[in-house]
Formats: structure tokens, C-alpha cells, sequence
């Protein structure tokens, strides 16, 4: 059962040291938000859930982890370039049950995130596997970097 | 009998790494993650959050008294994005357990759902309470 275990190298892992480097200074970033609440601009804005966000050229990508949310919990709105992704985490608890450990929690939560861009509102998709939630949010073309020939 | 957790607002938690002893061969940021454990009379029940693995990522083991388990995650990133906000970060999952319990080990029963992964361990009929009759 465990042959596959720890002892094989991943495809998946730190691509270059400069990923390492920018993990500690990510690090770093949080430490410092610990020590002063007021810093809070850079790292993550403290409310549930924590997201990444990427960009193509195309679009904005944003993930976040929701492991045990269903998907008809879960409500996505977009309004001028916020989107917010709202719902609720139900966690089932056996009364009878003797509990040893209770880490995992449950709720409701509700975040907003900024986009730096003009987005096309009309072509959002979303999909929620494996407890991630991934949106896709195309650019509006005005937003879309564009190449200019130069005659 | 269950019930929810209603209306209450979840917290924001940082994803906890694995630090220090526990000695891992390959790059890249290992996690701890969490976990409901609750017992009844006939089996152990554990839920572990670990989003983005695959049923078919995860390793579960059983030996003496520790219960390992493992999960693995594939990246989701496409080749050409650039990150704009990273607020979590991604990696895989490893936790170990005593278990002191006798299990019976060809009933254990795992299942993963949305990122969650169910394990039942019937405890074993040595290990179960028995009641015992007093006659009089």
C-alpha cells in the first residue's frame, strides 16, 4: 500500500531556487504581519478562504482550496472587477461520538478579491474539483495586452 | 445524531507544515492536514481535509500502531501564468497517528470527496467493549 511511497522523486516540486527564495520572502511577509496587524496590504487579507491568483495574457485564473464544500454551497458573484465567492462548510458532527481531535472547521464565509484588470463578465467559468475551487476570468479585450507591429 | 456548525464564521487558518524530524527525501513544502477524529463503539473515524488530491494520490498505511498517510498533488498551473496573489501555497500531505486500538485491518474503509479523505477503522472483536452479564 505505501510502496509508491516517500522514497520516489515527484513531477511535481520547486522548479528553480528562485521559487525557493520567493517562498521564504512570502514567508518572511507573514511573519512580519504577525508582528504588525497594520501590514497587512502585501500578504493575505485574512479572511477565509485564502486565494492565488494568476494571469494569462488571456485571463485571470483564481484558486482557492475548499476541501469538503459542495458545489451548490458555493456562490460566485462578480460586480465591476470584484468577485466574491461566498457559501458555507458544513461539517457534520456525530453527538455520540467520542471526539479525539477537531481540527477541521466549519462555517460560512464570504471573500472579496479585487481584479487589477477590465474583465468579461459574460465568459466567468468556475470548477470545484477535488475540494479546489479554480475560476477562470477572461480579460476584457481592453485589458488584454496587445502587440503592435511596428512598420 | 449530527448537527451542523450554523451560521458561524469560519476563521482563517494557515496551512501547517511538516518541520523539522520528520525527514522527507524530496523538495518542496510538505503539510500537516487537519483532522476530525472521533470514536464510536465499533470503529475509529477520521476525516483529513487534503485538497487537491486525487483517491488514487493517496497512501494509507497501517502497521503495529501508527497509521500513515500520504497524499500527493499534481500542479494545477498552466506553463504561462504569473502569479499576481499567493496567499496559500501548495504541497503535499503527510500525518501519522498512534492508534492504540486493535483495527481490523482488512475492513478499513477509505474514501476521498471533494478534497476530504474518510477513513473507518473497525475496531477489532478483542479490542471491542463487551458488556459482561452479572449473574445473580
Amino acid at each position: 500500500m505505501f510502496t509508491r511511497g516517500l522514497l520516489n522523486f515527484p513531477t511535481y516540486g520547486l522548479r528553480t531556487h528562485f521559487e525557493e527564495l520567493d517562498r521564504m520572502r512570502r514567508h518572511l511577509d507573514q511573519v512580519f504581519q504577525q508582528v504588525d496587524p497594520s501590514a497587512i496590504a502585501g500578504g493575505t487579507a485574512g479572511v477565509f478562504p485564502l486565494v492565488n491568483l494568476t494571469e494569462t495574457p488571456e485571463a485571470y485564473v483564481l484558486r482557492a482550496e475548499l476541501p469538503g464544500v459542495a458545489g451548490e454551497e458555493l456562490e460566485i458573484q462578480t460586480m465591476g472587477r470584484n468577485i466574491t465567492i461566498s457559501g458555507e462548510r458544513r461539517i457534520a458532527v456525530d453527538r455520540s461520538a467520542k471526539y479525539h481531535r477537531r481540527e477541521r472547521e466549519g462555517g460560512r464565509f464570504s471573500r472579496a478579491i479585487a481584479l487589477p484588470g477590465e474583465i468579461d463578465r459574460d465568459k466567468i467559468s468556475a470548477t470545484l474539483k477535488n475540494g479546489i475551487l479554480q475560476v477562470t476570468i477572461p480579460k476584457a479585450e481592453a485589458a488584454k495586452p496587445r502587440k503592435i507591429d511596428i512598420k | 445524531m449530527t448537527h451542523h456548525d450554523e451560521g458561524k464564521e469560519i476563521q482563517v487558518g494557515k496551512k501547517q507544515e511538516v518541520s523539522g524530524a520528520t525527514e522527507h527525501t524530496r523538495s518542496g513544502p510538505v503539510f500537516i492536514p487537519p483532522v476530525d477524529i472521533f470514536e464510536t463503539e465499533n470503529e475509529i473515524n477520521l476525516l483529513a481535509d487534503m485538497p487537491g488530491v486525487k483517491s488514487d494520490n493517496v497512501d494509507i498505511d497501517l502497521r503495529e500502531n501508527t497509521l500513515t498517510i500520504a497524499g500527493e498533488i499534481e500542479p494545477l498551473e498552466q506553463g504561462e501564468e504569473e502569479d499576481l496573489l499567493v496567499e496559500y501555497e501548495v504541497g503535499r500531505y503527510f500525518r501519522q497517528f498512534t492508534i492504540p486500538e486493535l483495527i481490523d485491518q482488512e475492513k478499513i474503509d477509505a474514501h476521498l470527496s471533494e478534497g476530504v479523505l474518510k477513513l473507518v477503522l473497525p475496531k477489532a472483536e478483542k479490542a471491542k467493549p463487551r458488556k459482561i452479564e452479572i449473574r445473580s
